[in-house]
């Protein structure tokens, strides 16, 4: 049952964490997440990484699908900008990678600009098709561009040094991209309590109605793109220090949209869903490995089987959620909870 | 300029593009009739391409039976898919039903690589193989073949259309369908129909594309180029779709040949961009006027 939740003023309201006990949850997951590579191995800190980035990563593309309604299939190859200028950064300049890394996210949201110019003129569909065809046009820039991207070969990169301790492994890697990411997702949560979060709410539900409003169209579209595009510019450079090896084969269109994917099933417009839906899909192939590896003493070609059956569940989950759970896994998170409000009275 | 050399690429070219009109015409089929812009095509044309190989090499039926149980397939796999998975999507966000295309395409391609593995394969020959002569020109027999019976087909809609009952139902269907339903045709039938035609028509250019390219899971890709096709001529236009289909295969041909292979691609979604920005519905499309 929620009590004492009195609220006395709009900012109590309109808080990011509104309850005593949503702030001790809070905690109990930070400290969690502090905790984690305590008790991990290093399979579970790898995971834990990769989690980390595809959060940030799909965080981002919810603020602009989720949350503006401008669908993107440009958001690996946004990944991509960013991993790439990281790591001609760090391979030429050496520079510090806390700077690399912003200078990966500007470059991307540069890119993300040029990408969203024509979202003033083209709408839905057109627009996730004039995405797909930035990607490729950024994926043959990645592979041609050889000067600066190594071609078809890619870059191999040293990985980053924090006062001269190599950051190589992912139990060391995880103290940099965990507190990014929940800088990032914190981030994505405080902006839709401003007005340009708000505006971008305002776009999503009706373009024309906002811009009676007074809300500037291409820049409120602009803004949602250069955000969104340094989201996946960052998580790109994360990227880029965690494998330290990019290839234009690295950020493919399947990888788009996975992140198009993670946020359908996480559920749209909600940051709690870009959470769950990046971690689920980053864990769905892992679980499914250790069940085709449970399975290999009775089935003798399971292994052979792991691929296509990824594939098809990749595809299963994107159409069930779409037709059984539309809004996603926040909604049923959203409907645990509302269980435990109700508790005692409905039961 | 050689232009020996240039005729024969553009040859080749336009009997490519005969085979994007025919799999955009399938897609704009769709979208006129259901308003769905299905990503899947490419995967549907893959898998009648490789319905067709498990008719011919792997049942070992002659060409006349196999050809015909591929289009069966086909046409059941639409219906399936619109009965199943569409139907329920009625009146959603057009975005969702894109997705869900897309996770479609990719249950269809994990399908088939359970059942055929992932490793390229040879359709058996059913095309004639003497070569074959335009003038001086050299032309592939099996591209030539593949753009004559594209173009049969191609007409045959046409007509179809035009006179046919059912074509008619569709074009209604298309135009207005609260007006068609209440001058008594089955709208949710007319859905079915347009699947059912469409992914024939998909399963028929799949047994073409597979015969010249050979097939293989990731064939698909030939969707992209489509979906190119499409946007530049228009979604809901099929005269835009068999121009765009042509002239598509034309300069994908063309910047093959005098910029490269790796050039075909980028070219193409060049285009794509630049006919967006000049006219966002695409050349032959039809502009829809936003009111509040």
């Amino acid at each position: 049952m929620r009590i004492g939740t009195a609220k006395t003023s709009y900012l109590a309201d309109e808080a990011l964490f509104d309850t005593a006990v949503q702030r001790r949850w809070m905690v109990a997951l930070l400290a969690a997440l502090v905790l984690f590579p305590l008790f991990a191995g290093p399979y579970w800190l790898y995971l834990g990484c990769l989690v980390a980035i595809n959060v940030a990563s799909a965080t981002g593309l919810n603020i602009l699908t989720g949350f503006t309604g401008l669908v993107s299939l440009g958001q690996a190859a946004f990944m991509g900008v960013g991993a790439y200028t990281v790591a001609w950064l760090e391979i030429n300049l050496g520079t510090p990678f806390l700077l690399n890394l912003i200078i990966g996210g500007c470059s991307a949201s540069l890119i993300g600009m040029v990408v969203g110019a024509p979202s003033l003129r083209v709408k839905g569909l057109y627009l996730a098709i004039a995405t797909i065809a930035a990607s490729v046009i950024l994926h043959f820039l990645f592979a041609n561009w050889t000067a600066v991207t190594g071609g078809a070969s890619g870059l191999t990169m040293p990985p980053a040094t924090f006062f001269g301790t190599p950051l190589d492994q992912p139990g060391k890697l995880y103290w940099v991209i965990m507190p990014i990411t929940v800088l990032m997702v914190l981030g994505a949560a405080n902006l839709f309590r401003t007005r340009v979060g708000r505006a971008f709410i305002a776009v999503r539900d009706r373009d024309i109605s906002a811009e009676v409003l007074g809300i500037p169209l291409l820049r409120t579209k602009l803004t949602s793109f250069a955000l969104s595009s340094f989201y996946a510019g960052v998580a790109g450079g994360m990227w880029a220090y965690f494998f330290r090896v990019i290839t234009p084969e690295s950020f493919p269109l399947v990888m788009s949209i996975f992140f198009l994917a993670a946020i359908i099933v996480g559920g749209m417009g909600t940051i709690l869903g870009g959470i769950l839906g990046a971690t689920f899909m980053t864990m769905v192939p892992e679980a499914l490995k250790l069940i085709v590896g449970g399975l290999s003493p009775w089935l003798p070609d399971a292994v052979a089987l792991l691929s296509p059956v990824r594939t098809i569940v990749f595809g299963a989950l994107i159409v069930g959620f779409l037709i059984f759970e539309p809004r996603g896994l926040a909604e049923a998170w959203r409907r645990l909870r509302r269980f435990f409000h109700l508790w005692p009275f409905k039961t | 300029m050689d232009w020996l050399f240039l005729t024969e690429v553009s040859l080749a070219g336009i009997g490519a593009g005969g085979l994007y009109a025919l799999t955009g015409l399938a897609f704009v089929l769709i979208y006129k009739a259901t308003r769905v812009v299905n990503l899947a095509i490419g995967e549907i044309l893959m898998v009648g391409a490789y319905v067709f190989f498990g008719f011919s090499a792997g049942l070992a039926l002659p060409f006349w039976l196999a050809a015909p149980g591929t289009l069966l397939v086909s046409g059941l796999l639409g219906a399936g898919i619109e009965r199943t998975l569409i139907r329920p999507m009625l009146g959603e966000n057009p975005i969702s039903i894109f997705m869900l295309t897309i996770g479609l395409g990719s249950i269809l391609v994990g399908l088939v690589e359970l059942v055929w593995g992932a490793n390229p394969l040879r359709l058996p020959e059913f095309m004639p193989t003497q070569p074959l002569f335009l003038g001086e020109a050299y032309v592939s027999p099996k591209v030539a073949t593949a753009f004559a019976v594209a173009s049969l087909v191609v007409t045959a809609f046409l007509i179809l259309f035009r006179f046919w009952r059912g074509g008619v139902a569709l074009r209604a269907t298309a135009s207005d369908q609260a007006a068609a339903y209440s001058m008594g045709i089955d709208v949710p039938k007319v859905f079915s129909l347009s699947w059912v035609i469409a992914c024939m028509t998909a399963g028929a250019a799949g047994m073409l594309v597979g015969a010249i390219g050979g097939i293989s899971p990731t064939m698909g890709v030939f969707g992209l180029s489509v979906l190119v096709v499409v946007i530049v001529g228009g979604l809901d236009s099929v005269l835009g779709a068999l121009i765009a289909g042509l002239a598509i295969g034309l300069l994908e041909a063309l910047a093959g040949a005098f910029l490269g292979g790796e050039y075909k691609t980028l070219t193409t979604f060049s285009l794509l961009v630049l006919v967006l920005m000049v006219r966002p519905h695409g050349l032959f499309g039809t502009h829809e006027i936003e009111r509040l």
